[in-house]
């Protein structure tokens, strides 16, 4: 079912969806944007030289997910306009992070909506913070 | 304490050289699946997800630039700052079309912003760069603001 502006409410939550980062993934995605920083797929160097508790999981894609959350629940039904977002702590592989987010304001003149988004982690962290606004056709 | 000097400031304005990039279909496809995107117009590489254009425009260095962290050697522009450990502040995507498979994009980057501010633990300075994001035809598709925070 396309999403209508008119069944926009302040406090609405968007669908969470859950991210378990795996070796192959992090490896796969540092790969397509081009990061050899060895933090996101050499344990042993992870642990050792730059002394963090494991592999760390991208903040980018932390990003990305975050701006999922939105894409998914938007659909077809408008455009995404502005996206932000930023890394506040750390996660590491084997953490479960979950993507959420809540409406803040809506501007009806201009079918606009804000929303406050939020990477959580198992501890209840937000991890990743961010913010957009989205454009609805109707 | 004054920490940022004129020499400094002279910095903001000031215009990176152009970087150009072709998008293709199958790095749209390679993102998408890294990132585990749920839209065929991803997963298809017709669409790029707004969050591709990082690093899209990073420099591609040799295996001889590369320090042992797997980091290429003498990264990012700007002066050098009397603050040095650097953290992320927060990044800032505004679209105005797609990427599309097919797109040739050129980013254009300045220091748009440098202000100090005193922090509880000490002296912060913000630096806000600005990459203007434009297709063949010259017109914008996409802007990214990022703040990078030293202390």
């Amino acid at each position: 079912m396309t999403l209508r502006f008119a069944d926009l409410r302040v406090g609405l939550e968007l669908p969470t969806r859950a991210h378990t980062a795996t070796n192959v993934s992090l490896f796969m995605y540092n790969a397509a944007v081009w990061n050899p920083h060895r933090i996101h797929y050499d344990a042993a160097y992870t642990t050792e030289v730059e002394k963090y508790p494991a592999i760390v999981i991208d903040g980018p894609l932390q990003g990305d997910w975050l701006s999922q959350c939105v894409l998914n629940w938007l659909g077809d039904a408008g455009d995404l306009t502005r996206f932000a977002y930023s890394n506040r702590r750390a996660a590491y592989l084997g953490e479960t992070l979950v993507t959420g987010g809540t409406i803040s304001a809506l501007d009806a003149s201009a079918r606009t909506a804000e929303l406050e988004l939020r990477v959580t982690n198992e501890r209840g962290d937000v991890t990743t913070p961010g913010s957009a606004t989205v454009k609805v056709r109707a | 304490m004054a920490l940022l000097t004129d020499e400094h400031r002279r910095w903001i304005g000031r215009e990176d050289a152009p970087v150009t990039v072709e998008v293709s279909r199958r790095d749209i496809v390679k993102y998408a699946v890294a990132t585990d995107q749920l839209q065929e117009k991803y997963l298809r590489g017709d669409e790029a997800p707004p969050m591709f254009v990082f690093n899209l425009f990073g420099p591609l260095r040799k295996l001889e630039d590369m320090r042992a962290d797997g980091l290429p050697r003498a990264q990012g522009g700007g002066p050098a700052l009397p603050l040095k450990r650097v953290m992320a502040g927060g990044t800032e995507l505004r679209m105005l079309r797609p990427i599309r498979a097919g797109d040739t994009l050129t980013a254009t980057s300045r220091i748009t912003d440098m202000v100090e501010k005193s922090g509880a633990q000490g002296p912060l300075i913000f630096t806000v760069r600005t990459t203007r994001i434009t297709d063949a035809s010259g017109a914008l598709v996409l802007e990214e603001i990022q703040t990078a925070i030293a202390r």
